[in-house]
C-alpha cells in the first residue's frame, strides 16, 4: 500500500525541524511581549510613543504570521517527509531566507522606523507622512519578499515530492476515491492536507510577491502606480491564504499525533476527502470577506465572501472538530501534554471560526469591521489554535508527556488565552477600534483585563518553550 | 446588532465547549472504536444537514438589505468626506435627522476607514475611504446630536488622532 510507506526521519532532518521550532519558540515569546506592551499601553499602564507603538504593532503582526508559517512548515515537513521524499537542504534554505528576511524586517522597523502594519496596504508604504524613509519601506518589503521566496521554494519541493509519489495533485487529494470508483486506500491525511496547502499557498505567495514588487516599484518610481483596490485585493488574497495555510499545516500534527494517544488512526474517509477538497476551493475564493466595507467592490464578490465564509465553517466544524471528538470519545485516552495541547488546538480553531463567520456577515461587518472583534477572532484560532498545535508538536518531538509544571502552564495558557480573546471580542462589540496607539478612558478597563490575561498566557508559553529547550539540551547530552 | 453578534458567538462557543468537555470527561472510558465511529457518523450527518439547513434562511435574511448603494439618491442629503493623513475634510458638517444621508467618501493619500459613532461611542456604520474611489455610504440618523467620525483603517502614525465631528439637528429646524 502506498500510504503505508513511512520513511524514517534522518537525524539531520529531525535536527532541522528542531531548529525551526527553537527559532519559532524564541521569536514567538518576544513577539508576545510586544503584544503585551501594546495592550498595557492601551490600558494606560505604560507610555509608548505612537510611532513606537505602530512599529511594535508592525513587528508583532508580520512576525507572528511568519512564525505561524515556520511552525506549520516544520510540522508539515516532519510528517510529510515520512510519506514522500523531501529535500533537507531546501528546508534549511527556507529557514536561512526566513532569518535573513527577519533581520531586514527588524532593521527596517526599529532602525528605519517603518510602521506600515503587516498588511503594508498599498499605497501606505510609499505615503508615510514623513514617518519613515522610502528605503526603510523597500528594505521591509524586500525582507517579506525574501521570506515569501523561501516558502515558495519549500512548497515547490513538497509539490515535487508529492507528484513523484502520487502522480498528480488530484490523486494526492484522493479524488479517485472521492469522485471515482477507486477501491485503493486514499492518501493519508498528511498528504491530503499538504497537497491542499501546496495549491493554495503557491497561489497566495505569487499574489503576495507580485504586490510586494509593485509596492517597491511604486516607492522608487512614484509615477508608477496601480489601482489601489486591485492592490488591496492582492494583499488580502495573499494574507488570507497564507495565514489560513498555517492552520492547515499545523492541523497535520493533530492527524498524526492524536491517534498515538487514542489508539485510533485518523483515516482519509470520503467526508474527510470531500472536506479538504472543499477547503481548497473555499480558502482561495473566500478572501473578499476582508473587503466587505469596500463599497466599490462588485456586490457579487461581497455576497460570495459571506456565503463562502459560512460554508468554510463546515469542513472545520463538521469534519476536523467533530472528527477529533469522535476519535477521542471513549478511547481510554492518555492525556499527555501533546494530546492535551492538540485537542485544545482543535477547539481553539473551531471556536475561532464562530466569531469569524459572524463577522463575515455583511450587515454585521458594517459595525464590527476593524474593531477589536477582528483580533478577537483571529487570536482565537491563532493563539488558541496554531500555537497549541506547535507546542503540542514540541512536546511530542521531545518525547515529553509533561509533569506538574507543564500542567500548570497548560491551565495558565487556557485561562489566559480565553480571557485575552474575550476581552478583544467584548471591546469589539463596544466599538473599540483595532490598531489605535491610544485609547479613550472608557475603553481602558477592558484593556487592563486583556493585558493581565495576556501576561498569564505568556507565562504559559514561556514554560512550554523553556521545557522544550531544556528537553533539547538533555537529548543533545544523551 | 453588536449585542446580537456577541450573544450568538458566545453561546455557540459555549455549546462547542460543552461538546469538547463532555468528550474529555468520557475519554477515560474504553469502547470499541468501530461502534463509536458508527454512532458519530450518524450524528455528524445530522449536524451537517442541521447547519446547512439553518444556514439557508440566515443567509437569505442577512443578504436582503445590503449597505451597498447601487445609485445615488437625489432626495438624500449629500455629505462629502475626504480622508487624508491625519484628518477628515467633511462638507457639510451639519445635517438633518430623519432624512437619508449619503456620505460620499474618498481619500487622497492612503486608505482610511470612515466610521460613524454616536455620543455613546456605539459604532453605527462605516465604509472604506480609498484614493481614486468614492464610496457612497447611506445612513439615516434617527435622532439629533453630535456624532464622531473615526478612522478605522490603519493609515500611519497619526491614525488614532484622525477624528472629526458632525452635528445632526432635528428635522424642520
Amino acid at each position: 500500500m502506498e500510504n503505508s510507506i513511512k520513511n524514517v526521519i534522518s537525524k539531520g532532518a529531525k535536527q532541522s525541524v528542531l531548529g525551526y521550532l527553537a527559532t519559532a519558540g524564541a521569536v514567538l515569546l518576544l513577539l508576545m511581549v510586544f503584544g503585551l506592551a501594546m495592550r498595557t499601553a492601551q490600558a494606560g499602564g505604560m507610555d509608548i510613543p505612537a510611532e513606537i507603538f505602530y512599529q511594535l504593532m508592525t513587528a508583532h503582526g508580520i512576525g507572528m504570521v511568519g512564525i505561524a508559517g515556520m511552525c506549520g512548515a516544520a510540522i508539515m515537513w516532519y510528517f510529510l517527509g515520512q510519506y514522500v521524499k523531501l529535500s533537507t537542504p531546501i528546508f534549511l534554505l527556507n529557514m536561512v531566507l526566513f532569518l535573513v528576511g527577519v533581520v531586514m524586517i527588524l532593521g527596517a522597523i526599529f532602525i528605519g522606523g517603518f510602521a506600515g502594519a503587516w498588511t503594508f496596504l498599498y499605497p501606505l508604504p510609499a505615503n508615510s507622512a514623513g514617518a519613515w524613509a522610502d528605503i526603510s519601506a523597500v528594505v521591509h518589503l524586500s525582507g517579506v519578499l525574501i521570506i515569501g521566496v523561501g516558502f515558495l521554494l519549500f512548497h515547490l519541493d513538497t509539490g515535487w515530492g508529492i507528484l513523484k509519489q502520487y502522480g498528480s495533485l488530484g490523486k494526492a487529494l484522493g479524488w479517485p476515491q472521492l469522485f471515482g470508483n477507486s477501491t485503493a486506500d486514499a492518501p493519508p491525511p498528511t498528504v491530503v492536507a499538504s497537497t491542499m496547502v501546496l495549491i493554495v499557498n503557491v497561489l497566495g505567495l505569487v499574489s503576495g510577491a507580485s504586490i510586494l514588487v509593485i509596492s517597491m516599484v511604486n516607492i522608487l518610481v512614484p509615477e508608477f502606480s496601480i489601482d489601489p483596490l486591485l492592490g488591496k485585493n492582492m494583499i488580502f488574497f495573499f494574507g488570507h491564504v497564507f495565514i489560513n495555510a498555517t492552520i492547515y499545516m499545523g492541523v497535520i500534527a493533530v492527524y498524526e499525533i492524536l491517534p498515538r494517544y487514542t489508539g485510533r488512526p485518523w483515516k482519509s474517509t470520503r467526508p474527510f476527502l470531500f472536506a479538504w477538497t472543499c477547503s481548497t476551493l473555499f480558502v482561495v475564493i473566500v478572501y473578499p470577506h476582508h473587503l466587505l466595507m469596500d463599497i466599490n467592490m462588485p456586490t457579487w464578490m461581497a455576497v460570495m465572501g459571506q456565503i463562502i465564509s459560512y460554508l468554510s465553517g463546515l469542513p472545520v466544524l463538521v469534519v476536523t472538530a467533530f472528527g477529533a471528538l469522535a476519535y477521542v470519545h471513549r478511547s481510554g485516552m492518555n492525556w499527555g501534554m501533546p494530546a492535551s495541547l492538540l485537542f485544545l488546538a482543535v477547539f481553539g480553531w473551531a471556536a475561532g471560526v464562530i466569531p469569524a463567520i459572524v463577522d463575515g456577515t455583511i450587515v454585521v461587518n458594517l459595525v464590527l469591521h476593524n474593531t477589536q472583534w477582528v483580533p478577537g477572532h483571529f487570536h482565537t484560532y491563532l493563539l488558541l489554535g496554531v500555537v497549541p498545535m506547535a507546542m503540542g508538536f514540541m512536546y511530542f518531538i521531545t518525547d515529553n508527556d509533561g509533569s506538574g509544571i507543564d500542567r500548570a502552564a497548560f491551565w495558565a495558557f487556557v485561562v489566559g488565552g480565553f480571557g485575552f480573546i474575550f476581552t478583544f471580542l467584548w471591546a469589539g462589540k463596544e466599538g473599540v477600534p483595532r490598531r489605535f496607539a491610544e485609547h479613550q478612558s472608557e475603553w481602558m478597563s477592558v484593556d487592563s483585563m486583556g493585558a493581565i490575561f495576556a501576561a498569564l498566557t505568556i507565562l504559559g508559553v514561556a514554560i512550554f518553550a523553556i521545557r522544550f529547550l531544556t528537553q533539547l539540551g538533555q537529548t543533545a547530552k544523551s | 446588532m453588536q449585542d446580537l453578534a456577541w450573544n450568538i458567538s458566545l453561546w455557540l462557543m459555549l455549546l462547542l465547549a460543552a461538546a469538547f468537555i463532555y468528550v474529555v470527561l468520557k475519554s477515560g472510558e474504553k469502547a470499541d472504536a468501530a461502534e463509536v465511529q458508527s454512532g458519530a457518523g450518524k450524528i455528524r450527518a445530522a449536524l451537517f444537514w442541521i447547519i446547512l439547513i439553518a444556514g439557508v434562511p440566515v443567509t437569505m435574511v442577512t443578504l436582503t438589505d445590503l449597505p451597498y448603494a447601487a445609485q445615488s439618491d437625489s432626495a438624500a442629503q449629500i455629505v462629502k468626506a475626504e480622508g487624508s493623513q491625519f484628518n477628515w475634510d467633511i462638507t457639510p458638517t451639519t445635517i438633518v435627522a430623519g432624512k437619508p444621508v449619503e456620505f460620499h467618501v474618498t481619500a487622497i493619500d492612503a486608505t482610511h476607514g470612515f466610521a460613524v459613532y454616536d455620543d455613546s461611542m456605539t459604532l453605527l456604520t462605516q465604509t472604506q475611504a480609498m484614493p481614486e474611489y468614492t464610496n457612497i455610504l447611506k445612513y439615516t440618523f434617527a435622532k439629533a446630536g453630535t456624532y464622531k467620525i473615526l478612522c478605522l483603517e490603519y493609515c500611519g502614525s497619526g491614525h488614532h488622532v484622525m477624528s472629526e465631528e458632525i452635528t445632526v439637528i432635528a428635522g424642520g429646524k
